[in-house]
């Protein structure tokens, strides 16, 4: 039934596409959504100079490891790395491959307050509920010079499952130890407080209407629309501004050969500390379910051309953070482990 | 058998086969949560899915569609039933009944998206203005905007079923000197009765299994409401959120959910048509 499911939903999410034509390679993929704007105009550009028709359906991040598990996608997209138990259940053994970084930001809707600094300890109380007026003194000692009017906070945050909500839950797992015991981590949570709006356009909306309204969005989304978003401590104990250089500069520290790791909490001095990479996900041994030999280096090519320089610049375009030069090596090399009946694809 | 009766047959046949292969996937999706949790299942209100501490009741949204969808029949009652009145007896044929049926069947084809959005751009500053919830996102804010989803279905029904009670009967009562309103009460009511009963069945349905609308107005928290100027959640909205990154328990948890929405929904008409049974004349 899963099966059917799976099927089901990547075929809602793809009725708009067009038909395959036989004799050119076509790709289907599907998964997160949060890298979606930037994955449609990456495909775009890709299809256009290439021909290779491939289709993206943005069905969650859940979605795509289901589908990838279920082998109705050529590769799968999600915002969280599959842990150890998830990874066991996949048929076969698979790699992660990081296409850009993004960020979680904290958008605020304040009249006349054009410059907020949230630290640590003020995000743990707003949205645990132990802030409940913006007159508070922890945020006013946060701020010295704001005046902060007397308004109740309203906590947002999504109503449905989100790599958004797992990248804000594991950056707050880290800096609240009290967080992590009575809320921890995960694509969706048991609130303590707040409402729940349905992805960015619901969260950022239900801000934008409320006074005194305080959520988290994706970083791509705020900047697009052009949302006023608070400063937030960093590590180093400096207030940092979300910014496409201080997103990127959260992957400046050490990343593990398998790419799989949680860029919260950078050390880095100029890093956001609430920043994290997407993932496309593609087994090692592409040889499987009768797949042509054209289809697996198809599959590759795609994934090979879309952490190097012009894709990269194609994800700045929509707001996305590029991957640094570092991270691109370890990609290739990843990449240069997939194999077709024993056979490297990329060389 | 003549082909007319084989045709029959078989479509009836289709439609028995989708019902039933419906409960069967339901069921055997939501196996898993109710082993786990068993009965608890629907009798917790704890709705935790962080991962190594799940814990998954379906209370929460069993309160938040019952009370939404109560409200809505509720307000929906009166409006409904004056408007097919008005339609169907009062103003039977006139221009101004033919013009307000064409509105409420109007209301029917809009999309529930539409709704949600003329909810919440409109009724919910509207209800933060009056005072009752500082930020408009209430189980009764979702309640308005289903009984005006509602309406249609529960008017255009009425409104025929009305219409449908018979000449003679109503001629007869006038000649006895009955007056329009006693007509009204003693012959339309009691002869309609069993049809406008449905209809408000069929309507209570609906607004048990709206989803879109309902998500945008409700404020999506997993708890039970404290109170009808609280936010909430409903059984379809918890499904329509969380089903893109659900997996294994979860998805199980959320299928039964499906499930127990499936149940309720037959226990209702079950009733309605009990009812029905016993007053039709």
């Amino acid at each position: 039934m899963k099966n059917l499911i799976a099927v089901l939903t990547i075929a809602i999410a793809l009725s708009s596409c067009g038909s395959n034509s036989s004799d050119t390679v076509s790709l289907v993929a599907a998964g997160a959504t949060f890298p979606l704007p930037f994955y449609n105009l990456a495909i775009k550009n890709y299809s256009n100079s290439t021909g290779t028709q491939l289709t993206y359906g943005g069905i969650g991040s859940g979605g795509g490891i289901r589908s990838l598990r279920d082998k109705v996608v050529d590769f799968g997209a999600t915002d969280a790395y599959l842990n150890t138990e998830q990874e066991e259940n996949m048929p076969a053994e698979l790699i992660h491959i990081p296409t850009c970084i993004g960020a979680v930001v904290i958008a605020y809707s304040l009249p006349g307050i054009e410059d907020l600094k949230l630290s640590n300890e003020n995000l743990q109380d707003i949205f645990m509920g132990k802030i409940t007026n913006w007159n508070d003194a922890k945020i006013k000692a946060s701020n010295p010079g704001v005046i902060l009017p007397d308004l109740d906070v309203t906590v947002v945050h999504r109503s449905d499952g989100s790599g958004t909500t797992y990248i804000f839950s594991d950056f707050m797992s880290k800096v609240s130890a009290e967080w992590d015991r009575e809320v921890g981590r995960g694509k969706s949570l048991k609130w303590p407080v707040g409402l729940g709006a349905k992805g960015n356009p619901g969260v950022a909306g239900t801000i934008k209407q409320t006074a005194g309204a305080v959520g988290y969005i994706g970083s791509e989304f705020a900047f697009t629309q052009k949302i006023p978003v608070a400063q937030v401590e960093n590590s180093a104990g400096n207030y940092v501004m979300p910014s496409l250089a201080s997103i990127s500069a959260a992957a400046k520290g050490d990343i593990p050969e398998n790419t799989k790791v949680m860029l919260t909490c950078s050390s880095d001095p100029e890093a956001y500390p609430i920043s994290g990479f997407t993932w496309l996900i593609l087994y090692k041994d592409q040889a499987y379910d009768n797949r042509s030999e054209a289809q697996a280096r198809e599959t590759v090519k795609f994934i090979s051309w879309i952490i190097e320089k012009d894709a990269q610049a194609l994800a700045q375009q929509v707001n996305y953070a590029p991957l640094p030069g570092k991270t691109v090596a370890q990609a290739r090399e990843l990449l240069g482990s997939v194999v077709y009946k024993g056979q490297a694809l990329n060389q | 058998m003549n082909p007319t009766k084989i045709v029959l047959f078989l479509a009836s046949l289709v439609v028995i086969l989708i019902t039933a292969g419906m409960v069967y996937s339901l069921t055997s999706g939501a196996i898993p949560v109710f082993r786990e949790f068993g009965l608890g299942f629907i009798t917790s209100a704890e709705w935790d899915p962080t991962e190594g501490r799940e814990v998954y009741g379906a209370l929460p949204f069993i309160a938040g569609t019952l009370l939404t969808s109560l409200i809505a029949i509720v307000l929906c009652f009166p409006l409904a039933f004056s408007t097919s009145l008005f339609i169907g007896e009062y103003y039977r044929d006139t221009k101004i009944a033919s013009i307000a049926g064409t509105m409420v069947d109007m209301l029917a084809g809009i999309p529930s998206i539409v709704y949600g959005l003329w909810g919440f751009y409109v009724l919910r500053p509207l209800i933060v203005s009056f005072g009752w919830s500082a930020q408009g996102f209430s189980i009764f804010t979702a309640g308005v905007i289903l009984a005006i989803m509602i309406i249609p279905y529960a008017t255009s029904i009425t409104t025929e079923i009305i219409k449908m009670v018979s000449n003679d009967l109503k001629e007869a009562a006038y000649s006895l000197g009955a007056t329009r309103r006693e007509v009204i009460f003693n012959v339309i009511i009691p002869n309609a009765r069993s049809g406008i009963f449905t209809s408000f069945v069929l309507a209570f349905g609906r607004a048990l299994g709206e989803t879109m609308a309902v998500t945008m107005l409700i404020g999506n928290s997993n708890v039970i409401p404290k109170g009808i100027f609280q936010s909430g959640n409903t059984m379809a909205s918890v499904i329509a959120n969380q089903f893109g990154e659900a997996d294994g328990l979860k998805l199980s948890a959320l299928v039964a959910i499906g499930l127990l929405l499936f149940v309720i929904t037959g226990i209702i008409n079950g009733i309605g048509k009990l009812i029905i049974k016993k007053y039709s004349v």
